[in-house]
């Protein structure tokens, strides 16, 4: 069952030092419960979460603390029974630096649950499982926190070839996916099953880089039973060759199958939908066991005596975890992630998150800050390494010089910002951060311009409105003062239609005219990025508005080198 | 505080700059053993004169002097400048040459990655057109007395004329000029085509030397195979062409490819990354687009070797060359249907 599968190979791509090996010498380990636990109530991408709880208030483990807003929201959950001490603004783990609205719970040490009970997804509609999981707050654990409920849709074909389980887990340093598939890879296979019937996909297709041999094993383990349990052979674990970004969903979704998923597609048009192992595993608890997330591995690493993976309630303090892991003393930062996407946490107060797979601990020697930035030497080393087949150069000169339609010609939106470019980049550009800032200015654009098509067209149709209404009176004032001369029958005649001079006519045609030119003419000058949004889409939006502030920041620090 | 990535790949400007020189010395070394050391004078020269010129004019443009200086590039410019220069060419002209080089076509235009012409290449078209006769000036193969050549360059000019000779492409425009002439192609070019007599005595170890090195560059990974695959290609196939239809009036290919700078051009020159073009088709065009300027120039112009002009000819099409020849980006390739 293993892999006589054939691979396709995706573009570009670095290996970097991996150094897997620090974190994956223990079990994962639960962590203690944190004295105060601070449960950001916007922890996935998309709406904000309204507070559904106040201050004073005792909560249960896994009651619902924040309700899901809007088509792309995820609820939150208290991660253990408690009074909540305060709902306020507090430090995000974001590097803009920003607060958001946490709901800070002392705990009571009672771990008491809220009652559970499986939920039976086969006999519910769609819409009753979806929302479920909405309320049970899973969203995708690989980092990119996209709520999972608007992926289990099979889509225009109303099912799937493929259901791509993503345990390549390739960024450096975290090994909470490695661990997870060793240690629970039945249950993996359990949501992954649950999964599949929900989105009546045929094979799936687990990809895992070879460098976890442990997990491989423990993998097949669990597909040989899984493929038992559904008397075919369904379930296949696929070693992928080890090379960052194998785990980023689109070059692994290619790897397993050739199929290349264009940006802002959805990949069930193209018979397929992936997950992470984590997402699996979190299904598996929402769905058979009534617990919502949360909860999640978190691997503590870098900079640190013993590196570990934890199981850490969400809220947790980073401190908390780190404290357990040795940090060593030139510790100067902790980042939320790999060391190639990873973010900049603002300090290590920030509660550990559904996004936060890695608590990253960095110092000057184990990340020293890159030389002075040199000229781009157009050495072609970036286009070599880019997984997404882009000129980064090119983009990286137009965001440089602001010509940013230029830069978005080169398919700037295509970036998925894993940081390869920048990686081999021998002349130090933070090539990254010019492409977040270019986007984020773009972006900042449209809104403008479309705040500007509102209020144009809002202009247009108050000219439009006082025509009509001049026109009117008009009418009753002919009306009124042919109802003097005349007979009341002419008058109602006349009346009736009062508007209709030639001249009326033609410029309400023209008016007419060019409020359809405008419109015309704001469907072409729309990008072909940003019109007919899909909710992963206008989901990446609100991404990048969330780190707008952030990049703002980031235009300069390159050029101050002063940590 | 940097953000993501938060580690880099070693590699800087620098290293790559360093072993493009590496990559150069086999060649050199060549080239010293058949014409003598006074190529070494001209690449000292050429090399004082540039780091000279970067200094003085990154210190004109407020820029950090020993980051810039350190990275090297200077030095590649200022040894093509020394190769494709005659080797006792007198001092000022590589001085001269390379100053332009630096100054005009580096600096003006805004320094390191934003130069549009190569440098090495403009100092080379300038020297020609205002000096003819002192570009065409090359040693005798046998003439490899050091004190003699160390006169030349230092200006006892007397002592040239004991000295040079017509390079095999010279000679061969000398011969296609002249109708009479024609019938003695052969035996300006030599008829045995065996290694050694190919390009002229001396010069197809030089080009083998550079050879060498630009498999050391390929295997380095710092060029890809695209420019020097088009470019040799390109020549071999045009002048070989041309040679059989005619070989009483076109040199054959082997000649082409051993002679002059073509190998040196196809390694070093129009790999130039800044000036060149860098999508993987449109290296391809540019190389060969260069390789059919440069048989061109070659055969019917009035310079002996048209490197220089094909590739400054092709800097001006290259960011055309790259617009049109852009890799289809991920998933904008998907053959067959698009899912509605
Ligand atoms: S790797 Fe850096 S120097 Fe080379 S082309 Fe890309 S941006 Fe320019
Ligand atoms: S960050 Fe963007 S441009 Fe750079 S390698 Fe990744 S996808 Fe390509």
């Amino acid at each position: 069952m293993t892999a006589l599968q054939r691979l396709f190979k995706f573009h570009g791509g670095v290996k970097p030092a991996y150094n897997k090996e620090a974190s994956t010498g223990l079990p994962i380990a639960v962590a203690p419960t944190s004295t105060r636990l601070v449960i950001p109530l916007h922890q996935s991408i998309g709406g904000m979460p309204r507070p559904m709880v106040a201050a004073g208030e005792r909560v249960l483990k896994g009651q619902r603390i924040g309700g899901a807003d809007g088509n792309v929201s995820s609820a939150v959950h208290a991660s253990t029974s408690g009074t909540v001490v305060a709902v306020e603004m507090r430090l995000m783990p974001h590097t803009s630096g920003l607060s958001a609205l946490c709901v800070v719970i002392e705990p009571d040490g009672r771990d008491e649950w809220i009652p559970r009970q499986p939920f039976d997804f086969r006999s519910a509609t769609p819409t009753q499982t979806r929302d479920y999981l909405r309320d049970a707050g899973v969203v995708g654990l690989g980092g990119a926190v996209f709520p999972s409920y608007l992926k289990l849709n099979p889509g225009k074909q109303g099912k799937l070839d493929t259901l791509v389980l993503n345990g390549a887990e390739c960024e450096p340093f975290i090994t909470c996916d490695d661990l997870l598939m060793r240690e629970r890879a039945a249950t993996i296979l359990d949501g992954a099953a649950i999964m599949r019937e929900m989105l009546a996909a045929g094979q799936v297709l687990i990809g895992i880089e070879d460098n976890k041999p442990e997990a491989i094993a423990a993998m097949e383990i669990a597909a040989r039973a899984a493929n038992a349990a559904a008397r075919e052979d369904a379930f296949k674990v696929v070693s992928v060759p080890t090379r960052y970004p194998a785990g980023g969903a689109k070059q692994l979704m290619r790897v397993l199958t050739g199929i290349e998923v264009p940006h802002g597609k959805r990949s069930t048009d193209y018979g397929l939908q992936c997950f992470n192992v984590g997402t699996a595993y979190a299904i598996y608890e929402a769905i058979a066991l009534g617990q919502p997330l949360i909860s999640r591995i978190v691997t503590v690493a870098g900079n640190v005596g013993k590196a570990r993976n934890y199981e850490v309630l969400l809220g947790t303090p980073m401190r908390d975890i780190i404290a357990l892991c040795g940090p060593l003393p030139d510790s100067d930062r902790v980042i939320m992630g790999g060391p190639m996407m990873g973010l900049l946490m603002p300090d290590d107060s920030v509660p550990v998150v559904k996004a936060a797979n890695c608590v990253l601990v960095g110092s000057k020697k184990l990340f020293p800050p890159p030389p002075p930035e040199m000229p781009c030497i157009r050495c072609g080393e970036c286009a070599k390494a880019c997984p997404s087949d882009l000129q980064p150069f090119e983009m990286y000169w137009f965001s440089r010089a602001k010509i940013f339609g230029k830069a978005q010609e080169y398919n700037l939106f295509d970036c998925i910002e894993c940081g390869c470019c920048a990686y081999v980049c021998p002349s130090r550009i933070p090539l990254v951060d010019y492409y977040r800032f270019a986007k984020s200015e773009i972006w900042a654009r449209e809104t403008e311009k479309e705040a500007a098509d509102v209020a144009r067209e809002r202009y247009e149709f108050r000219l439009l409105r006082e025509e009509r209404e001049k026109q009117e009176k008009a009418a009753k004032l002919a009306a009124k003062t042919a109802a003097g001369r005349e007979k009341a029958a002419v008058a109602l005649a006349e009346a009736e239609k009062p508007a209709v001079t030639p001249e009326q006519d033609a410029k309400k045609a023209l008016i007419a005219a060019a409020l359809e030119r405008a419109r015309a003419q704001k469907e072409q000058a729309h990008p072909e990025n940003v019109s007919n949004l899909t909710p992963e889409q206008q989901a990446e939006i609100a991404a990048i508005e969330a780190r707008r502030a952030e990049i703002r920041e980031m235009a300069k620090p390159h050029l101050r080198q002063d940590d | 505080m940097n953000n993501s990535p938060y580690f880099r790949q070693p590699a800087s400007v620098q290293s790559v700059m360093l072993r493009v020189l590496l990559a150069l010395l086999p060649g050199i070394a060549a080239y010293v053993w058949f014409f003598g050391a006074g190529i070494l004078v001209q690449i000292a020269l050429a090399s004082i004169t540039a780091l000279a010129a970067e200094a003085a004019m990154l210190k004109l443009r407020g820029k950090p002097l020993m980051m810039f200086l350190g990275d090297g590039s200077a030095l590649v410019t200022a040894w093509l400048i020394a190769l494709t220069f005659p080797s006792i060419a007198p001092w000022w002209l590589t001085v001269l040459g390379t100053l332009l080089a630096i100054v005009v076509a580096k600096h003006l235009y805004g320094g390191l990655g934003q130069n549009p012409f190569n440098p090495a290449m403009v100092a080379f078209a300038l020297m020609i057109v205002a000096y003819p006769l002192l570009m065409s000036q090359w040693p005798r193969v046998d003439a490899t007395d050091f004190a003699v050549q160390w006169e030349a360059i230092f200006g006892n000019r007397q002592v040239l004329d004991a000295m040079t000779m017509a390079t095999p492409l010279d000679a061969l425009r000398t011969v296609l000029r002249d109708p009479e002439q024609r019938a003695m192609i052969g035996g300006v070019l030599g008829t045995k085509a065996t290694f050694g007599n190919v390009g002229g005595k001396g010069w197809e170890w030089i080009a083998a030397g550079y050879f060498l090195g630009g498999l050391y560059l390929l295997q380095q990974r710092i060029i890809t195979w695209h420019m020097p695959a088009a470019f040799l290609a390109t020549l071999f196939v045009i002048s070989g062409a041309f040679a059989l239809h005619d070989p009483e009036r076109f040199a054959g290919p082997g000649f082409q490819l051993f002679t002059g700078g073509a190998m040196l051009a196809a390694f070093f020159i129009v790999t130039d990354p800044v000036s060149g073009a860098t999508t993987p088709k449109g290296k391809l065009i540019f190389a060969a687009g260069a390789a059919v300027l440069t048989w061109i120039i070659r055969t019917f112009g009035a310079y002996p070797d048209g490197i220089a002009f094909a590739v400054l000819l092709m800097n001006i099409a290259a960011p055309l060359i790259d617009m049109y020849t852009q890799p289809p980006v991920f998933g904008h390739k998907i053959k067959g249907d698009d899912p509605k």
